[in-house]
């Protein structure tokens, strides 16, 4: 029988505001423990949550970009639990009436698969618990709990993807994806080493073609998209071995440990919680479309990285040269500039894949222009003018023909009078080399480079002294 | 010598203004009076020696956060804490020159009805210590009737200002939701809670409202006053059109002597130029209990998760997990009825049974609003008793929590509305205070404070307990 992957995604994003969600704490989770805080992100008594306008403003642009519907009303709901990291006893979160549903974001490339996205809502991120003493910063063994409520409280968008995605590595271009349309809005860092992006999988497998939905794990604390998608691979493969082995996937949560990537996930059953969500009657309705006007917001989106990546594959590049040029925009923008110049798609897209990324030039500061005349005479040249050029090429006022110019003889104009000087200084071996000795063909070139300082190309010196020679 | 029975705190102040008196000497005779009475009382849970501001001094239920002074909910999970900041009110007050005299005594997270389920002991009436007070805020009600402060504020959810003030022969008024500020006001029911004034006059309670009332952007469902506070002043009802719901007037368990001094105010109403009419409220005070009985015990179950021994205030001694931690914490700090009402919430919030509960409630919430609104177009006021009973004796309900829920009864469906209730003494029945109820629609508390102004004048009701004259 063959299997297909059922896999959606759950990602967590802090948006990276000046203030926390519900208090004017500055947001600052890695500043020293409990210096960001305050009578309300500490939930003592009375204290009242105020949202923070610019992080459900935030949230609607992503939810935009996501070609969500923005809800014309919507409710903060509290999420009741107990655990030291959630101070109030109740996370304020979203439930019923989110922000933003109903999206989709498209994955450009060979399979042209589309993900919907089911919800963006906001909500407040816990407190972080330390486990000191004991074994390794895990609970068991640890002789004492420490919270630092310095993230409590920051506000944080849950973006949940319908069970679109069929491969780990339409979850591990999604999940790029994801990453940088919420970069490039400007809203988050997204740095999973920081914590300020997370994501949870689930993943179930059943036979291709058929419309069931088995019973689904879920793999929690992936530290890199790579690494999510080997790990989502590995599951799927030990869903599928135990249905052919005719046994039955049990639910439960796999936590793989980021410190440890080869280590096994350890296995938790999940519980069935009970979170008595009801809607938060410390704040009002949110009524986005009474504070908000969505054509502005819309208007102002930046372009889609999804978009652009369309674009740039269209124009006949691979998947993987085309995402690379992506992680920028900038380099997009350069590498289109170069096409529009008159370079060919594969060796512009390469050219600021190797080149511009090599030397370290930063791809928005170059005059794409300029940059396409160096890279028309890249054959004419010396390999060391060109590199320099390509070096300096971020540099004001860089101007290739000025450069080119101090660097290279590469015109013929130019380099025929030498080349003719030096046959006619050298007849007899001009003689010699038309009558067959073709290797004194470098001499001349070693002449001719040498009068030339090493700024001529020595494939067109080669060249012309060919034709010359056999005149 | 100040007569701390019979001053008002207008009067206070305008012998503040006079300089017949200071604030220290002002703020020293209520201290005294609280020395010499209080003993026998227990309206206090503690005072303040330091007088901060020049003007009328104040006392605070124990549920409004008041910076460095102890802030307990007369709860045993929060003895010993002391708040970091000021509630609002507390700023406002503060700002307007009210020097703290002292934290009142209340029931526990203002659960309750009689002051009985403080953690700290009970209040006595002024009038009978062998009575209650009335609750939650039987302490801040206690005070002002026995001259232990010449006003208060009070939190009212299902009547716990309206309900004591009446069982003590003093004002109270509970204001429109969303007029004054809930931020550092220990929570009890969001969408229900409200601080409001306990004072000894009408006038003393529009000052005190105007004081303390107005947005504040740390409570997102305050609003702005439509209209300015006025102090009252006309003493005729001329034109004034009184609903007489029959429902809260002839509601089961009403005492006849309370009906007959009702009915006496709505004489007097009459002869003011009132036009008195009967109304009716059926479905409000059928399922106001009910729904209020499921709608407030589960925020409280949500509130008061917060009080987990991590952070601040009691946590139980000894070994053990987080679990077990949380378990022990909760289970000594707590009293019953905190307790009896975090299990009712957490049941009715359920997976399952929401929809039918909490949801539910919610949506007969709506139609009793719609009911009281429709009401309003016919009629300027409504009038009812506070209370269906004067003050009853100390332990006479604590074994019957419904009969104490009872006490509720008429002062919960104008609440569940969201609508201001004034309660003003009207008379005494077997020598107790009866309070008469004026609900108005929102923002109607210049409406309030006119009528009970005028009712007061008319009824001349003596607020100096007998057995303290």
């Amino acid at each position: 029988m063959t299997w297909e992957a059922v896999i959606g995604l759950e990602i967590h994003v802090h948006l990276k505001t000046r203030s926390k969600m519900f208090c004017r704490c500055a947001v600052g989770a890695l500043d020293d423990p409990n210096t960001r805080t305050c009578p309300v992100c500490l939930a003592h008594p009375g204290a009242l949550p105020v949202p923070n306008r610019q992080a459900i403003e935030w949230t609607i642009r992503l939810g935009l970009a996501l070609d969500c519907e923005i809800a014309e009303h919507a409710l903060f709901h509290r999420k009741n639990y107990f655990y030291p990291d959630n101070p109030k006893g109740y996370q304020i979160s979203q439930y019923d009436e989110p922000l933003c549903f109903g999206g989709r974001l498209r994955l450009p490339g060979p399979d042209g698969a589309e993900v919907g996205i089911t919800r963006a809502h906001l909500e407040e991120d816990a407190a972080k618990t330390l486990h000191v003493g004991g074994a390794e910063g895990r609970i068991h063994g640890a002789s004492a709990s420490l919270v630092d409520f310095n993230r409590a409280g920051t506000p944080l968008v849950e973006i949940v993807t319908e069970p679109h995605i069929r491969t780990p590595e339409q979850a591990r271009r999604f999940l790029q994806l994801l990453r940088q349309t919420v970069v490039e809005l400007g809203i988050s860092d997204a740095e999973m080493e920081k914590g300020s992006l997370r994501f949870d999988v689930n993943v179930s497998v059943r036979p291709e073609g058929s419309d069931e939905l088995r019973t689904r794990t879920e793999l929690k604390n992936m530290n890199s998209f790579a690494f999510a998608a080997r790990g989502i691979e590995r599951e799927i493969e030990r869903q599928i071995g135990i249905y052919e082995e005719g046994g039955e996937v049990v639910q439960e949560t796999l936590h793989f440990d980021p410190a440890r990537e080869n280590a096994p996930p350890l296995r938790s059953k999940e519980e069935a919680q009970d979170y008595r969500y009801f809607p938060e009657p410390d704040l009002v309705p949110i009524e986005p479309l009474r504070e908000w006007s969505l054509d502005e917001l819309r208007a102002d989106l930046p372009e889609s990285p999804a978009a652009r990546l369309e674009r740039v594959l269209a124009a006949g590049l691979d998947l993987r040269d085309a995402e690379a040029l992506n992680s920028e925009p900038a380099r997009v923008d350069l590498y289109e500039a170069l096409s529009e110049a008159g370079t060919e798609a594969r060796p512009a897209a390469a050219f600021v894949l190797n080149d511009v990324a090599r030397h370290d030039v930063d791809p928005a500061r170059v005059d794409a222009a300029e940059l396409a005349k160096v890279l028309r005479e890249r054959d004419q040249i010396p390999r060391e003018a060109f590199d320099a050029a390509v070096a300096a090429s971020a540099s004001d006022g860089f101007s290739a023909e000025e450069y080119l110019r101090e660097r290279t003889v590469a015109d013929t104009s130019e380099l025929d009078p030498v080349i003719d000087r030096i046959l006619s200084e050298n007849e007899q071996q001009v003689e010699a080399y038309r009558g067959g000795k073709e290797g004194l063909l470098g001499f001349f070139v070693g002449q001719v480079m040498r009068e030339t300082q090493g700024k001529a190309n020595p494939k067109v010196v080669n060249d012309r002294l060919r034709e010359k020679l056999r005149a | 010598m100040i007569d701390t029975l019979r001053l008002t705190a207008e009067e206070a102040g305008a012998m503040l203004e006079r300089r017949e008196v200071s604030a220290a000497e002002l703020h020293a005779a209520y201290r005294a009076a609280i020395d010499e009475r209080d003993p026998g009382l227990h309206a206090y849970l503690r005072t303040v020696d330091e007088v901060e501001g020049d003007g009328v001094p104040i006392a605070f239920k124990d549920l409004i956060s008041t910076r460095g002074v102890e802030t307990t909910a007369a709860s045993k999970i929060l003895a010993g804490y002391k708040p970091v900041f000021d509630a609002t009110v507390a700023t406002r007050c503060k700002e307007a020159g009210l020097p703290l005299l002292g934290k009142t005594n209340m029931d526990e997270f203002a659960m309750g009805s009689s002051t009985e389920n403080s953690g700290f002991g009970p209040t006595s009436n002024p009038w009978d210590p062998e009575r209650v007070p009335g609750g939650s805020s039987g302490g801040s009600t206690a005070a002002v009737a026995a001259g232990m402060a010449p006003w208060a504020l009070g939190s009212d959810t299902g009547g716990s200002i309206k309900q004591p003030a009446a069982l003590c022969g003093v004002v109270g008024l509970r204001p429109t939701y969303g007029t004054v500020s809930r931020y550092g006001i220990v929570a009890f029911a969001s969408s229900l809670d409200q601080i409001g004034p306990v004072t000894k006059t009408v006038r003393d309670c529009a000052l005190l409202y105007r004081t303390i009332a107005g947005r504040d952007p740390c409570d997102s469902t305050t609003v702005e006053l439509p209209q300015p506070v006025e102090l009252p002043e006309t003493e005729d009802l001329k034109g004034l059109r009184v609903g007489v719901p029959k429902e809260l007037n002839e509601a089961e368990g009403i005492e006849s002597g309370v009906t007959e001094q009702v009915n006496a105010a709505l004489d007097r109403a009459r002869e003011l130029g009132a036009e008195v009419e009967e109304c009716s409220l059926p479905r409000s005070v059928d399922f106001g209990l009910p729904c209020y009985y499921l709608i407030a015990p589960s925020e409280a179950s949500s509130n008061l998760a917060r009080y987990d021994g991590v952070r601040y205030g009691f946590r139980a001694a000894g070994n053990g997990d987080i679990r077990s931690m949380y378990a022990r914490t909760r289970d000594e700090g707590f009293g019953d009825e905190p307790k009896r009402r975090i299990m009712l919430g957490t049941y009715a919030l359920s997976a399952g049974y929401y929809e039918a509960f909490y949801g539910q409630a919610q949506k007969v919430r709506t139609l009793i609003k719609q009911e009281h609104d429709a009401l309003f177009e016919r009629f300027d006021l409504l009038v009812s008793p506070t209370s269906p009973t004067v003050a009853f004796p100390l332990g006479a309900r604590t074994e019957n929590p419904l009969a104490m829920y009872l006490a509720d009864v008429l002062t919960i469906p104008s609440n569940m509305a969201g609508m201001p209730g004034l309660s003003i003494p009207c008379g005494l029945s077997e020598g107790l205070p009866v309070g008469l109820q004026l609900i108005g629609p929102q923002f109607s508390e210049n409406t309030l404070f006119h009528a009970g102004h005028a009712l007061e004048r008319a009824l001349e009701f003596d607020f100096v307990p007998e057995r303290l004259r």
